[in-house]
Formats: C-alpha cells, structure tokens, sequence
C-alpha cells in the first residue's frame, strides 16, 4: 500500500472529486449505523432499577461528520499528494537513523532493563510495572517459539501459566519446597500438560486447532475453580511463600538478608530481587531460544512452519517436532507462573482468564512473530503504553485498539516482520516477510 | 530377488473410494539406475509415487525396497517419514516445496535434521555448545556447500528460496532431497516449467548424481527429451496400469504408448506411425 507508485493514468478532477465523494458518503454512512447506538442513545439503569436513556444527536453528528471530513482529507491526500503510510509520516532521514539505530536497539533495551531497579529505586509503581513487563516478555517470548517459529495457533497458552502458578502454590505451601527447587518442578509439569495438549490437537490445523487450544486453556481454569479440595477452587491459594536470596529470606528478621548485611531493611529490597528473578528468566528464555532456533530442532519448527509435507518428505518426524514446541513453550509458560505466584503471594483462577491468552498472543503478533525483539518491544508497548494511558480512564481501550488497528494496517506482520537467518555463509541478510509463512496450524 | 533391484512394487494397488487410481502395478528399479514412470495426466504416477513415499497407504500390493547386505524394508508399512528417515527414500514434489521462508543453506540444513540431531544429542548437546556438535554442524554446512557448489548456488546460499528463479528452485529441491543422502531418490517432474537449457542442465546433474553418487534415482517426467536422454528403464502407465516397460527406444516404438499419449486406439496409432514413416 505504502509503495506503489501512483504513475497510472491520472483520470480527470472531477471524477476524482466524485469519487472523493462517494468514498466520504459511505464511510460516514457507516459510522451513522455503527455510531448511533454506541453513542447517539445512552442508557442507564435508573434508581428504581429501570432503564432509563437519553439521546446524544449533537455528539453523533459530529462524530459521522468527522469521519466524512477525514474521509475527504484521507482520499484527497492519498490521490493529490501520496499514499499516507508511515513512509511518508516519517521524513526519510528519521527512517535511516531509526533502522541504523535499530541494531543498538536490544543493546540499549537490555543495559535500561538492568539499570531500571538502580535508576528508579524509590518508585515502587515503576518497580512493580518492570516486573509486569519482564512477566509479559517472558511470556511473549514463550509463546513465540509455539506461535513464532513453529506456527501453531495457540490461544490457551494462560494454561500452562495456571498450571505452573499452581504447582509452585501447591508445591510450596503443602511440602514446604523453596521456590528454586520448584521452579524447575512446574517448568516440568507445565511442560507435561504441554504434550497432553499436543497430542490431541497433532492432527489439526489452522482454526480447528486455535479452537481446541482455546478449550484447554478454559478446561484448565474451570478444572482449577472447581477442584475446591485441591485448589482452594474461587477462593485461591494464598501466603505462598516468598524466594529466597540460597536460603536468607527477604525479611525484616534477624536471620533476613538486610540483617546479615548490617543494613536497614527496605521492601523495595523485595521488589528489586524480584525484578532481578524476572529478568534474568526472560533473558534465560530468550538465550536458549536463540539457541534452540540455530540447533537442528528449532530449523524443524521453522521448516513446519514452512511447509509440513515438505518436512515429512524429508524425514523429519512432525509429531515428536510439534510436540517439543507445545513443551518448550509451556515450560516457559509455567516458569513465568511459578513467578506470578511467589511475586503476588496469592493466586485464584481469575487470573488466568482467556485475556491473558489473548494479551499474549496479541504482543507475539504485534511484535512480529518469531522476533525476540519484537516480542519485547510489543510487551513493552502493550503493558506500559496501557500503564501510560492510564490518565484517559474510559478511553485508554480505545487508544490501545486504535494503535493496533493503525500498526497491523501499517505492519502488518508485525513490528520486526522479517526473519533473521539461523546460519550463513557470507552475510546474513534479513528476510523479507512476504515470503516467511505464518503457518497454517 | 536378486541384488541388482533397489525397488520392487508388486500387485499395487490404490482405490479412493469408488475410483481406481492404480490397478495391481508391478515394476521394479534397478539400483544405481534412472528408472522413468511416464504416461499422460491422471495415469496415476503420482499415486504411485505418494504410496512408495508413504504420503498414502496402499489398499493393497507390496513395496520392497532392496538393501545391499539387509532384509528388504517393507514400505507400505512404515510412516511417511520414517520412510526418509530409515528407508532413505527422498523426494521431490511435482508443485515445488521449498521452505521460501529459510535460505538456501536453511534448506539444506533442514534436510539433514536427523543426522544433526544426533549429533546435537537431541538438542542437549547442542544446547551446550559442545565440541562434537561443533564439529557436526560444520560438516553439515560443509555437505551443504557441496551440493550448493554442484547446483550452481553457491552465490545465492544466503538468500531466502522463495526469491530464486523457478529452474533454481527446481534444482535446490533436488540438492535437498540429496542431502538427505538417500538410497533412491523419486523426483516427481523435476523438468516441469524449465526450458531447454534448463533441462539439458537437469538431465546432467541427474546423470551425475547417478554417476557420483550412485544413487537409484525414480522419476515422474513429461518432458520427453529428459527421458530418453537419461532414463536407463522406462514403465508406462495408463488408466492406473502399466501397458509397457523396456529401454526408451522399445517403449518409443510401443504402438500402446503412442495411442495412450494420442488418445486413440492401437489400430489408429499404428496407421500414424506407418503414415508418418
């Protein structure tokens, strides 16, 4: 859309104004119909419970003129001028500096990662936020190797998230175990119901399979809230011990840490050795994915995502392939919930609800599928830009919806959309992503 | 049987539902040879092809392919890829079927997965970093190289494959099933959509992989020139079953096979021969 260049045949003006016209009269149409309910009659329920409404016509009539207005300004600058892109929004000196820049991106982002505790020491909101983002990039960056590389559409990915967060709850408050002998144990069994899901769904593709997957995820939760004996059912599990520094807890006591270190103790000592802990798992998650894609195992996720007969063709045993990524990826699932669980302390099925399926898997889409940086800039983008827009109260959704409406028009696969290559002779040159799939299931 | 043979089909026979594509097929392959299944569209040679390769199951009938000092595999049993996998049969597919994503060298290097997953014992090892895997990726990219070398691709190793040119494609496709190194290699039209030059090109690197490799090699073609060319045996299929088998020159003088391709009738295609003479 951005590159093709305007030099058919101009057809006259007034043509053109008609045309203009036309376009502008169907869009506002359009945003009558939509508009009129959403905006021109308001509802409320009143003090004795029943409905009552009024009508905003003003508001609406000057929403549908707008989108008339713009419509005209959009058409006629596209016909007069160029094609509206961000090729031409971004004056091309800012293009180059951005892609020179770009390769000092993951740099730069991983030295503010590790600066972030020292920099913002005393605040705790911007603490606790770090740590949401580096759980959301782990979690991005999980789902990418299902989604990213292997090309399997995995909408219940929050399953392995519960089921990581509830071994580690279970695991610690029943048998007492530290947090670094659990964390490996839900990684595991996270792992586990990764195969489980993998098998059923082998056979299917594309829909079929984001449907069953879909399933699982909700299986998983309404097993979670049902199993009250077991899993505290709606009422969670809660005082799930927090990690220890080899054993010396985070306290205010004699034994914690701040005591053997003669220093006053502090909660944001907590908080920064929990930021500590998420980060170096998401960077843990991100080396052995660097890793697993140059190994044979992570070019058979790729090549499946490619093109399976081919992969068959060639002796690659699509079953075992699939299956280690539905495990890989919930392992990192499940260490990203054993973390969730010891950072909050209490754990309840809703939080692992279908958005945060959703919320993830729209972070490894928007990021670029297969792309670690991209995963992490969208994590960052999606988390902290909601966190950003939190002083527009009702339309915060409306900005976040609209940035991504804008982004999938301009990019569409994605923040970084092309593929790196794995191994190289001479150079290793980017792919376009015209040719890279987005697998088919 | 005896030594000579790589593959044998005997009595095959593939039904989907009501319609027989292929009726009680018997032919066998000699090893180290070019073996060429030719017939007009809808014969059924690609069915064939699919239950050697293990895409179908065949109704019935047996595929033996022949080791040197082994049992014979039974290929109607096994799965698709082990059929790769263990059999050692490569393929290549009539609508190519590259990864266009991955690059050249991504290719070849996919093709070797078993033998570098080995060698990367199963992913732990290459997890690691360890020296044998080291070692192992390097032959492989060496081995790749090799066939990138042969092909005439060397140049274009690091870029995607779905930007090659459609003879280039065809070739990679070839170099990849190569790399699998495999006992008998089945090409399903590899000439198709190449023009002269090209197919003179192909029919070399077919002869050479027969020469230098001895690799038995099966091929689908419709391109007569790159039959007669390189082909040391020729079976005819038609309607599903073989109406002739020989040398190229016997099987182009087969008044069966010109009816079959001229959809006439036996009388018919012998007064157009004898006309034509």
């Amino acid at each position: 859309m951005t590159t093709i260049p305007s030099d058919h045949v101009k057809p006259s003006p007034t043509s053109d104004i008609a045309f203009i016209l036309k376009k502008a009269f169907i869009s506002a149409a359009v945003a009558l119909v939509l508009f009129s309910l959403m905006i021109g009659v308001r509802t409320e329920a009143g003090p004795t419970g029943q409905l009552i409404y009024w009508t905003r016509f003003d508001d609406l009539a000057a929403i549908v003129a707008a989108v008339f207005g713009g419509s005209i300004l959009v058409e006629a600058l596209r016909r007069w001028v160029r094609p509206i892109g961000p090729g031409t929004l971004i004056p091309a000196p800012v293009q180059s500096a951005v892609a020179q820049s770009s390769r000092f991106l993951a740099p730069a982002l991983l030295v503010f990662a590790l600066l972030v505790p020292v920099l913002f020491y005393n605040q705790r909101y911007i603490l606790d936020l770090g740590i949401l983002v580096l759980t959301y990039v782990m979690l991005g960056w999980g789902l990418n190797v299902v989604v990213g590389l292997a090309g399997l559409l995995d909408l219940g990915y929050v399953a392995f998230y519960a089921v990581g967060a509830y071994s580690y709850a279970l695991l610690a408050t029943s048998f007492d175990l530290s947090f670094w002998v659990c964390l490996p144990l839900a990684g595991l069994l996270a792992a586990c119901w990764g195969v489980m899901l993998g098998f059923p769904v082998l056979r299917l593709r594309g829909d079929y399979l984001a449907i069953v997957t879909l399933a699982f995820g909700e299986i998983i939760r309404l097993v979670i809230l049902n199993w009250q004996s077991l899993t505290g059912g709606p009422n969670g599990i809660s005082s799930i011990p927090r990690p220890t520094l080899f054993g010396i807890p985070l306290t205010n006591d004699d034994d914690g840490l701040a005591a053997l270190l003669g220093i006053e103790y502090s909660p944001t000592h907590r908080i920064v050795f929990l930021f500590y802990i998420i980060l170096s798992m998401a960077l843990l998650t991100n080396w052995v994915t660097i890793r697993l894609r140059r190994l044979p195992i992570g070019r058979a996720w790729e090549a499946l995502r490619e093109d399976e007969i081919a992969c068959r063709a060639l002796g690659i045993n699509t079953t075992t392939t699939k299956l280690t990524a539905f495990a890989t990826g919930a392992m990192f699932g499940g260490f990203a919930g054993a973390f969730f669980a010891t950072r909050q302390g209490f754990i309840s099925p809703e939080s692992f609800t279908f958005q945060e399926s959703a919320l993830v898997l729209a972070i490894v889409v928007l990021g670029g599928m297969g792309s670690q940086l991209g995963v992490a800039i969208a994590a960052l983008c999606m988390i902290g830009g909601f966190e950003l827009f939190r002083g527009l109260d009702q339309y915060r959704m409306l900005v976040l919806g609209m940035a991504m409406v804008l982004l999938m028009i301009w990019r569409p696969r994605g923040i970084i959309g092309h593929r790196a290559p794995t191994v190289y002779l001479k150079k290793a040159e980017a792919i376009s992503s015209d040719l890279v799939k987005e697998g088919h299931g | 049987m005896s030594d000579h043979l790589i593959l044998s089909v005997d009595h095959l026979t593939m039904r989907f539902g009501g319609i027989v594509a292929v009726n009680d097929l018997s032919f066998a392959a000699a090893r180290g040879q070019i073996t060429a299944l030719i017939g007009p569209n809808g014969a059924g040679k690609t069915t064939v092809f699919n239950c050697i390769t293990g895409f179908y199951k065949p109704t019935s009938g047996a595929i033996r392919l022949k080791q040197q000092g082994a049992s014979d595999i039974a290929l109607e049993q096994l799965n698709d890829f082990r059929i790769a996998k263990l059999a050692k049969v490569a393929r290549t597919f009539q609508n190519i079927r590259l990864f266009p994503g991955m690059t050249v060298l991504e290719n070849l290097m996919v093709a070797q997965h078993n033998a570098l997953m080995r060698a990367s014992g199963l992913t732990f090892l290459g997890l690691i970093g360890a020296p044998s895997w080291r070692a192992a990726e390097k032959r492989a990219i060496d081995l790749a190289v090799v066939w990138l070398k042969r092909i005439n691709l060397f140049d274009r190793a690091d870029d995607a494959a779905g930007n090659l040119p459609y003879g280039d494609q065809r070739r990679l496709e070839i170099a990849r099933a190569m790399c699998t190194e495999p006992a008998l290699l089945c090409l399903d039209e590899p000439a198709a959509g190449l023009n002269a030059r090209e197919s003179a090109a192909l029919s070399e690197l077919l002869l050479s992989i027969r020469a230098d490799q001895g690799t038995s090699i099966l091929l689908i073609e419709h391109d007569m020139s790159v039959v007669m060319e390189i082909s040391d045996h020729v079976v005819v299929m038609d309607y599903g079953v073989k109406i002739a088998e020989g040398s190229p020159q016997h099987v182009r003088d087969d008044p069966k096979v010109i009816a079959a391709y001229l959809g006439a009738d036996e009388k018919e295609a012998i007064s157009v021969m004898e006309s034509g003479e």
